[in-house]
């Protein structure tokens, strides 16, 4: 367990943005960081890198308090993507490399490769006014790693980009976390952190309301959704006492029920009702679990 | 290297470069150039045109004569002819371009001259000036003989009465030494006033343009953000002093070259002869303090804007300052002495300007300017402080106001609480 944030709280003002957070965050893991807008994920990782301060609480990163003087360990994807319009992606590049204490040198060569793996090396003395939108986030992305930062931060690192690009960028990030950087990344993509993550947290109103690694949430979430696709009309679904919510389909209907055998139960009970084209049995996706606990927050 | 460094190195470098910084330096420079040549630009164009002729009818045909005498007296450079033809052919020849303008000379009911001027239009009245300062000398001359006065008592009716000025005080300047003083600090002001705003201007621009390029979070995630202020501000007083420089340059070079032309006429009158080194001292020191002083404040109005639309509604107020207090400092000018312009000398945002303008132009104890220097210090050093914090919290702040509001805003995202 390297990052450690413990109790940590932030107001402003009579407003409490991050409500007595606490997390550990292990090392050369990728984690995820859920939450509806407003939850607090900035505000989070702002404190995380030293911007603002916190309230009351403690950040630590591997037992040190993490101050400027570690910012070459650690590398800052923003959620608004920021660099200089009217200057070229390599004076960029170096220009910030260098305040994270790089040689220019090896910038240029890091800068070589990371151009290359994103298929773009022909933008080295392009302007980033220049680019397009997606283009401007591989360079973003290059500035937040190319000092091989020991921790990683990602404030929504795959929005606005098409699925090629999303993908290109995925395995890069992989990569990092197979070479050992820990990442830290937030997203409102379910299926994102679904597939990189194996612990993640979601937060809701500044306080962490699912926190430990995917497979427990699952298991612990407690409902299975069930799908049944048939010739018969499905209306008894919504007042049946095993389903717990139904919504009917064109199709037939998503059912969410508690366990596997109410499956069973069920299953014995329409037959002979007419054909049952599909009848399938799935975990519960982040997105269910998401809405489900984010949802019953707001009511 | 220490970020600090890169920081300033990089504003230094990425400003010098830009188009804008190149062309206001080579027009200053010109233009410094232009003034410095001043009185050969006037000699190339005077030279050129060929001294005016007017045509004269005299009626009488016994004016004529002294008033070619009175010209000469005045060492005019008109050349007057005298014309014996009719009206209408002298109207022609003006009409014409061969003459610049007819003069018609005549006696009135009291026996005294009488001019009427013609030309193609009286636009130009220094023809018709010279013309009738010297008919008014001969009608001096002509009604002082009726009365019986001598022409050397005529001269002594007319001699200007002897009349100086002498200051009682040790150490104050005299009359002469003020209006020398008065051109060196006008111009000093001058130079403070436009260095001030355009240096001012530029910081709250670049903080302005990477917050809302929004690459201010990643600087301020990699150096501190007060280290990264205090090294934009540098950098481009670093910028300010190489343009200066060059001009002053350009400005030195043309002036040793012309230096002889440059005796007396305008130059001694803005007191450019012996340029004290003192007041030129003071200026350099009052310069860079206000600077400080503005540059500071720009800096941290700059990082509450979220737009680059808004700087200029959020630094009027700055600007509106430092017209104010160029304008009292011209106020001084002519009246330095007066208790308001004394009191809003230590008025920090003004004593820049209104205190170098006192010592330029009084002698002023020692004690006076070191008071407002320590006074400019100390605002620097508060200023900075609270400038500080008020752009920590600033530069992460979004909104869509810009407004004063939003410096409580900045401060408490720079607290803890």
């Amino acid at each position: 367990m390297v990052l450690k944030l413990a109790q940590v709280t932030k107001r402003f003002g009579s407003f409490t943005a991050v409500d007595d957070l606490s997390l550990e965050i292990p090392e050369k893991e990728m984690f995820g960081f859920l939450g509806a807008n407003g939850a607090g994920k900035t505000t989070t990782f702002r404190m995380v890198l030293g911007l603002i301060d916190p309230t009351d609480g403690t950040i630590t990163w591997k037992g040190n308090r993490i101050d400027y003087k570690t910012s070459h360990i650690i590398g800052y994807l923003p959620e608004e993507r920021g660099l200089y319009p009217k200057m070229k992606v390599k004076d960029q590049i170096v220009y910030l490399a260098r305040l994270r204490g790089m040689e220019k040198q090896d910038v240029l060569s890091e800068l070589d490769y990371w151009l290359n793996r994103f298929k773009v090396p022909e933008y080295a003395d392009k302007k980033v006014e220049e680019l397009s939108k997606g283009n401007q986030q591989k360079i973003q992305f290059i500035t937040a790693v190319i000092h091989k930062p020991e921790l990683l931060i990602l404030d929504e690192p795959f929005s606005g980009l098409d699925p090629v690009n999303v993908e290109l960028l995925k395995e890069a990030v992989v990569d990092l976390k197979e070479k050992g950087t820990t990442i830290v990344f937030s997203s409102h993509r379910m299926e994102h952190v679904e597939e990189l993550c194996e612990h993640l947290c979601i937060m809701q109103k500044g306080k962490p309301i699912v926190h430990g690694s995917l497979k427990e949430i699952k298991r612990s979430f407690g409902r299975k959704n069930l799908i049944v696709h048939g010739d018969f009309s499905m209306e008894f679904f919504k007042t049946h006492p095993l389903v717990l919510k139904a919504k009917l389909t064109a199709e037939g209907a998503h059912l969410q029920i508690s366990k596997e055998e109410d499956a069973e139960a069920i299953l014995k009970e329409i037959v002979g009702k007419g054909f049952i084209r599909k009848f399938e049995l799935e975990e519960p996706s982040l997105n269910d679990i998401f809405i489900e606990k984010a949802g019953a927050a707001y009511e | 290297m220490n970020s600090f460094w890169i920081i300033l190195s990089h504003t230094y470098f990425s400003k010098l470069k830009t188009k804008s910084f190149i062309i206001t330096t080579i027009i200053t420079a010109l233009l410094v150039a232009g003034l410095a040549n001043m009185n050969n630009i006037i000699g190339f164009f005077e030279g050129d045109e060929a001294a005016d002729q007017v045509l004269v009818m005299d009626q009488e045909s016994e004016l004529y004569a002294p008033l070619a005498e009175q010209l000469e007296l005045a060492e005019s450079e008109l050349i007057v002819e005298q014309f014996t033809g009719t009206e209408e052919e002298a109207e022609e020849a003006v009409t014409n371009g061969e003459y610049s303008g007819l003069l018609l000379l005549s006696m009135n009911s009291d026996n005294m001259p009488e001019g009427l001027y013609k030309a193609r239009s009286v636009a130009d009245s220094t023809i018709s000036g010279e013309l009738q300062g010297a008919l008014q000398q001969l009608k001096t001359v002509m009604a002082a003989s009726e009365v019986n006065l001598t022409q050397e008592q005529l001269n002594q009716l007319y001699d200007p009465v002897s009349f100086n000025t002498a200051a009682l005080e040790d150490n104050a300047k005299s009359a002469e030494e003020l209006n020398q003083a008065r051109g060196l600090v006008y111009v000093l002001l001058f130079v403070i006033y436009f260095a001030v705003i355009m240096y001012a201007n530029m910081i709250a621009m670049e903080v302005a343009t990477e917050k809302s390029s929004r690459v201010m979070e990643i600087l301020i995630s990699s150096v501190p953000p007060i280290r990264q202020m205090f090294a934009k501000i540098l950098g481009v007083a670093l910028l300010s002093l190489t343009q200066m420089l060059v001009i002053l340059a350009v400005g030195y070079y043309f002036v040793k070259q012309n230096l002889d032309s440059m005796q007396g006429g305008f130059f001694e009158f803005f007191g450019f002869g012996d340029v004290p080194a003192i007041t030129i001292t003071y200026a350099v020191i009052f310069f860079i303090l206000g600077y400080f002083l503005y540059a500071t404040l720009a800096a941290f109005l700059g990082s509450l804007v979220s737009k680059i639309e808004d700087v200029q509604q959020m630094i009027t107020p700055m600007t509106m300052v430092i017209v104010a207090a160029f304008l009292i400092a011209m106020f001084g000018l002519t009246d330095p002495e007066a208790s308001f312009v004394t009191i809003t000398s230590y008025i920090p945002f003004f004593t820049p300007m209104i205190m170098f303008m006192r010592v330029g132009m009084l002698t002023l104890p020692v004690w006076e300017p070191i008071l407002g220097i320590a006074i400019l210090l100390i605002s620097i050093i508060v200023l900075a402080i609270f400038g500080a914090k008020v752009y920590k919290g600033g530069v992460l702040l979004y909104g869509k106001s810009s407004s004063f509001k939003d410096i409580k805003k900045a401060l408490q995202l720079s607290n803890k609480e």
